[in-house]
């Protein structure tokens, strides 16, 4: 290969791990997404104009650069117009189509392939199960993040059947037999060229993006940022294939780097829901049925306080500590509230946020809806902090958070949440929760918090009830 | 087979060292981080993994003319790539844009 795209090869791998590295700091991350985005660059640049393969440069600049374009712009337009509370969504779509655009390059390469040993070269198996991997790898990606992205915009519905389970493992069977017997036929090089074995590699590809499916189908919304980071590590991978099949390192050192880093990350944010990846993938089956078992039981009775009082028992509180959750991401009631606490610390009220790690649907998501709104980063608790807080504090306001601050993480082993650190509400004075019913949220989970003493429920969308709290409080 | 894989490995070595030393490079460099950046860091890596585009491009730059197949699906898969990169890449930075601490 030309020195100088080796150079940029080497320049843009380089690129990639200083990126990444410098993404996991708060104060390096910008830079390092930029740094890795000219990295990037370069390597694409050099790979157009210096690639040779048997002396030949690339051809069809035309259709290059017109690609080039049209993604260009509709991946600006679209990453730019996107609202904060769709970023998970639009990280598992742009994941399907590297995931596709994987797929397709082994469904040419392996056209190819059939092509010239149609005119007498040999079978090389390696590069066939290089082909073949990365097409299996690619379209579980590209269908499962269609379907994550599908489920994250509320058009797709939880759907698993009792056989679920088996049904998937089963399918990874079939595509794993199937594969190495296509493997073996195509050992013989007259059976390659061979019509049959064409309609083997298309059912593989047909039966991989239907495990793909099927994979994220039963997983729960709330659990899909993980899911996310596992698809996102397997494109990686898928590219990695990539990078085996053209001799390319740069593709290669992306591609593992983004397959183990994403595999890492996949494992921190099951960490911090404290649960296991097993449990998450196994999915909303589990905690379906808990949650149909604890509604049929008598939950007690919960209080309902009027706005009024609301704001009077905020106005005289000394401190107060909101906690947002989906609810205030649903609602886009983050400028509301934030009206609503310089309103309360004009009257003297000291207001914090208390945020959990996995509030909204995905970490960090409730950092950046107040960020959007102008709350100052300092009155944002994380949530040992906060836990720290609630002890001298006189009312919590929970907006649209369940599941994080649901008690039966601590006190219910059957519970699907068990073991996942909450927010400790109830050492605080008065707990008003601001939920639209009764109904209970994203998880499925029935939340013994409404029904405890110190607890009243305040019902209604939450920016509704923080533009009226606002406007009681100036009359308070 | 195992004479083809075996000459596939010794031939590919250096290749297969880099995905190796790769892989534990990608575990280093993830480390501790702040629960607050697991989302930009994912979309960080998704950017990243569009390197796969480089497939894309060299399949398009070598499609014959005659080639349907390679023409139409290598186009799309330039698109889809480029998508992913620029897609990622821009989506990335608004999400760390939010994060500025206001001085």
């Amino acid at each position: 290969m030309n020195s100088i795209l080796l150079l940029s090869y080497l320049i843009g791998s380089v690129t990639f791990i200083i990126g990444l590295k410098m993404l996991s700091h708060p104060d390096s991350a910008r830079r390092g997404n930029l740094i890795a985005a000219f990295g990037m660059t370069i390597a694409i640049v050099a790979t157009i104009f210096l690639y040779e393969k048997d002396g030949a440069r690339l051809h069809n600049y035309g259709w290059i650069f017109g690609g080039l374009a049209i993604g260009t712009v509709i991946g600006t337009a679209v990453a730019k117009k996107v609202k904060m509370t769709a970023m998970p969504e639009m990280v598992s779509m742009f994941n399907g189509m590297g995931g596709a655009c994987a797929m397709l390059i082994s469904i040419v390469e392996f056209n190819h392939l059939q092509h010239s040993v149609l005119l007498g070269g040999a079978v090389s198996i390696g590069v066939l199960v290089i082909i073949v991997l990365g097409m299996i790898i690619g379209s579980v990606s590209f269908a499962g993040s269609m379907i994550a992205w599908g489920k994250l915009n509320g058009t797709i519905k939880d759907r698993s059947f009792g056989a679920q389970q088996f049904i998937n493992i089963g399918l990874l069977l079939l595509i794993l037999v199937v594969t190495v017997y296509f493997l073996f036929q195509c050992t013989d090089a007259q059976q390659f060229t061979a019509s049959g074995v064409t309609v083997f590699f298309y059912s593989i590809l047909a039966v991989s993006l239907l495990y793909g499916i099927l994979f994220v189908m039963p997983i729960g919304g709330a659990d899909m940022p993980v899911v996310i980071s596992l698809l996102n590590s397997f494109t990686g991978v898928a590219a990695a294939f990539g990078g085996f099949l053209y001799d390319n390192p740069v593709m290669l050192t992306g591609g593992i780097l983004v397959g183990s880093a994403g595999t890492i990350l996949t494992m921190l944010m099951c960490r911090a829901m404290n649960r296991s990846l097993k449990n998450v993938l196994i999915g909303a089956l589990g905690s379906k049925k808990t949650g149909g078992a604890a509604g049929s039981k008598e939950q007690g009775n919960y209080k309902e306080i009027s706005l009024n009082d609301t704001a009077v028992l905020m106005a005289y509180a000394r401190k107060v500590i909101i906690v947002p959750g989906y609810g205030l991401a649903v609602a886009q009631a983050q400028h509301a509230c934030h009206e609503l606490e310089k309103l309360l610390e004009e009257k003297g009220v000291e207001v914090k946020y208390g945020i959990h790690p996995v509030a909204g649907r995905m970490p960090g998501h409730m950092n950046v809806l107040l960020a959007e709104a102008d709350v100052p980063y300092d009155k944002l608790l994380e949530m040992e902090d906060a836990n720290q807080e609630f002890g001298s504090t006189n009312v919590v306001l929970i907006l649209g958070a369940n599941d994080v601050v649901n008690p039966a993480a601590k006190d219910d082993p059957s519970s699907p949440i068990y073991g996942m650190p909450i927010l400790e509400v109830d050492q605080a004075e008065h707990v008003i929760v601001n939920k639209r019913s009764m109904k209970p949220g994203y998880a499925g989970i029935e939340n013994d918090l409404f029904f405890k003493p110190k607890t009243s429920m305040l019902f209604g969308d939450a920016k509704k009830v923080l533009q009226d709290l606002a406007s009681e409080l100036k009359q308070v | 087979m195992t004479e083809q894989l075996q000459q596939f490995f010794t031939q590919h070595y250096d290749l297969i060292t880099i995905v190796i030393l790769s892989v534990f490079l990608g575990i280093e460099v993830i480390g501790r981080v702040p629960s607050v950046l697991h989302t930009p860091l994912m979309s960080g890596a998704n950017a990243i993994h569009g390197v796969v585009i480089i497939g894309a491009i060299i399949v398009m730059g070598e499609a014959e003319p005659d080639n349907y197949l390679a023409l139409t699906l290598g186009f799309l898969a330039v698109v889809l790539g480029t998508l992913n990169v620029v897609g990622g890449f821009v989506v990335t930075d608004r999400m760390l844009e939010m994060f500025k601490k206001k001085k």
